[in-house]
């Protein structure tokens, strides 16, 4: 196997001319991409942190600890930390049950996770506008029991966990899939029992893809705008988040400190891009040695 | 429950398959038949009213249209930049292949804003299109702008790895047979990457058509100028006009779901080719 695979990769470089672009072509295909990539991708980042910065970093930490600026930062950290662990635990049973189990009516789960991709974030705020808003099926009710859902913290909650649903799922079903039922079957056959060889052999080896889905799930979690805008009602100090907070801001016209609000949502798409190359890298550094030892074996 | 599965010695099925079956009717299912039934407390003839209204028809168009224009320019330069990720090598290739992702990891109003101001005729880009007579923020344009952003990452993410397993020897018989290099991409590669590039493609375009945050800023939200369909769905809100906007979120669905359907149908396709 190991053996194949070397001369092969000889074989490629001594006719490498035949299969590859002339140079001027490769660096105009290379020029065209990262002209494209820089005018959408880098200038609109360094511009966020340019403006945030225009008025000097006094007025930037200033409007970072300004009361109404920090409530939105706890909520937005508040509604990330419900919804996340709530959408990890059902990510989990349902790649369980999906990937360990042949049922009947598989695939329509399947589609109903894949559903929160395809729905607009305004339609997602809006289906719990009308289950629970004053003129919703359930609206009269929650309002003889002074419960308050929308235009409260727990709609924007829901509407967090609605267009984050899929994501620790949809990571892990792929990769469950692969990785088959045998290593379970083993560990059950010497005497562990099913919780023991959930927590002792599954979540070891999906750990990587369900950080990977996890750090996904966080940062649409803290940066969605959409659904919890339609939800949220706006109530400064109250329920606004940070993406909320930044609107409003930009609509007052403090330009310095709607950026600085959204200078740090910017830095949170940083970090959460690094640590996803990274989770990558270990996954394709997993695979080779794998590979490796299976063809020492063989 | 065990009569709908076939016999296995793991355990936990019931646990599992019941737990995430009730967490997604409870959270996706029953919300959005809600909406459903909602949208038709109309009448008929009031459904179609507020679905065919020329102000919801002028959304349409620029939701469709945007989302059309922005999914073809990423089909294009995404192709190109999947391409020049795999294939060559650069200073900086694995940076520039993590920030491929930016508009998945950055909030929408985030890039709202910035675009704003970017394409604003005093921006850093608009004070150079303003002479040319091109007004990109609170125009049309400007939502192209913003749904291109927002879709950018699909087509190179869903072409990147069809053409990392592309088998180097199909092209080097096709050299050897005397083909030259626009022949063999033209007539080998580029049918074999067709699924994924059109995959991409509706991925992003699907999740334009839907697309609020990024747009509310950049547009300027003109009635039938620069209204998108998810805008008019929350001005009806703001109304109190509950059922039109069920009934408007109703067709925004319907569209979505054929285009589900659409990538689904799309992705098999392009697995039994690479199976085949």
């Amino acid at each position: 196997m190991a053996g194949n695979v070397s001369t092969l990769g000889r074989r490629t470089t001594r006719i490498n001319h035949a299969v590859t672009e002339p140079l001027w072509v490769q660096l105009s295909l290379i020029t065209v991409a990262l002209v494209f990539l820089a005018l959408f991708l880098v200038v609109p980042l360094v511009a966020v942190f340019k403006e945030a910065f225009s008025k000097g970093a006094e007025v930037y930490f200033a409007s970072l600890v300004e009361p109404d600026a920090w409530h939105a930062i706890k909520l937005t950290l508040l509604a990330a930390a419900i919804s996340v662990p709530l959408n990890v635990i059902f990510g989990v049973s349902a790649a369980w049950a999906i990937t360990k189990f042949r049922f009947r009516g598989k695939q329509a789960l399947i589609t109903l996770i894949d559903l929160p991709f395809a729905v607009s974030p305004v339609v997602a705020g809006l289906i719990y506008v009308l289950l629970f808003g004053a003129q919703g099926w359930l609206g009269p009710w929650l309002a003889d029991n002074d419960l308050k859902i929308i235009f409260a913290v727990p709609g924007i909650v829901l509407a967090t966990i609605f267009v984050t649903f899929p994501f620790v799922a949809r990571e892990l079903i792929p990769l469950m899939e692969e990785q088959g039922t045998s290593y379970e079957e083993a560990s059950l056959t010497l005497g562990a029992s099913g919780w023991q060889t959930f927590w002792r052999v599954t979540i070891p080896s999906i750990k990587w893809g369900l950080l990977y889905g996890i750090i996904l799930c966080n940062a649409r979690a803290m940066g969605e705008f959409g659904a919890v805008s339609v939800v949220s009602g706006h109530i400064r100090g109250q329920t606004n988040t940070l993406p909320l907070h930044i609107e409003i801001l930009y609509n007052e016209y403090q330009f310095a400190a709607s950026f600085a609000a959204a200078s740090i949502l910017a830095g949170l798409a940083l970090v959460t891009l690094v640590v996803k190359s990274l989770l990558e890298w270990q996954h394709t550094r997993d695979r080779e040695k794998a590979a490796r030892a299976a063809a020492q074996q063989s | 429950m065990r009569s709908l599965r076939k016999p296995s010695v793991i355990p936990g099925f019931g646990l599992s398959l019941g737990f995430a079956a009730f967490y997604a009717s409870l959270i996706v299912f029953i919300p959005l038949a809600a909406l459903f039934a909602k949208a038709f407390t109309l009448t008929w003839a009031q459904f179609w009213d507020t679905v065919l209204h020329p102000q919801a028809l002028a959304s349409y168009r620029l939701s469709l249209g945007a989302a059309l224009i922005g999914a073809s320019i990423n089909l294009v330069f995404g192709f190109i930049v999947a391409w020049v990720l795999v294939r060559y090598n650069f200073f900086g290739k694995k940076i520039v292949d993590a920030l491929v992702d930016l508009p998945f990891a950055l909030p929408t109003a985030v890039a709202g804003i910035a675009l704003t101001t970017l394409y604003a005729p005093q921006g850093w880009i608009g004070q150079w299109l303003t002479p040319l007579g091109i007004k990109v923020a609170y125009a049309p344009l400007g939502v192209v702008v913003a749904l291109t952003f927002i879709g950018l990452p699909f087509v190179v993410r869903t072409v990147q790895p069809v053409l990392e397993e592309l088998e180097k020897e199909i092209e080097e018989a096709a050299a050897s047979l005397g083909a030259n290099r626009w022949h063999t991409f033209r007539r080998i590669l580029f049918p074999a990457l067709l699924p994924a590039l059109l995959t991409g493609f509706a991925l992003s375009f699907a999740r334009a058509v839907g697309e609020y945050g990024s747009v509310v800023f950049i547009s300027g939200n003109m009635p039938f100028k620069t209204e998108i369909t998810p805008l008019l769905i929350v001005t009806k809100l703001e109304q109190y006009n509950y059922a039109g906007a069920a009934a408007l979120a109703v067709v925004l669905l319907v569209f979505s779901f054929i285009l589900l359907l659409l990538i689904n149908l799309l992705q098999h396709w392009s697995n039994k080719r690479a199976g085949g």
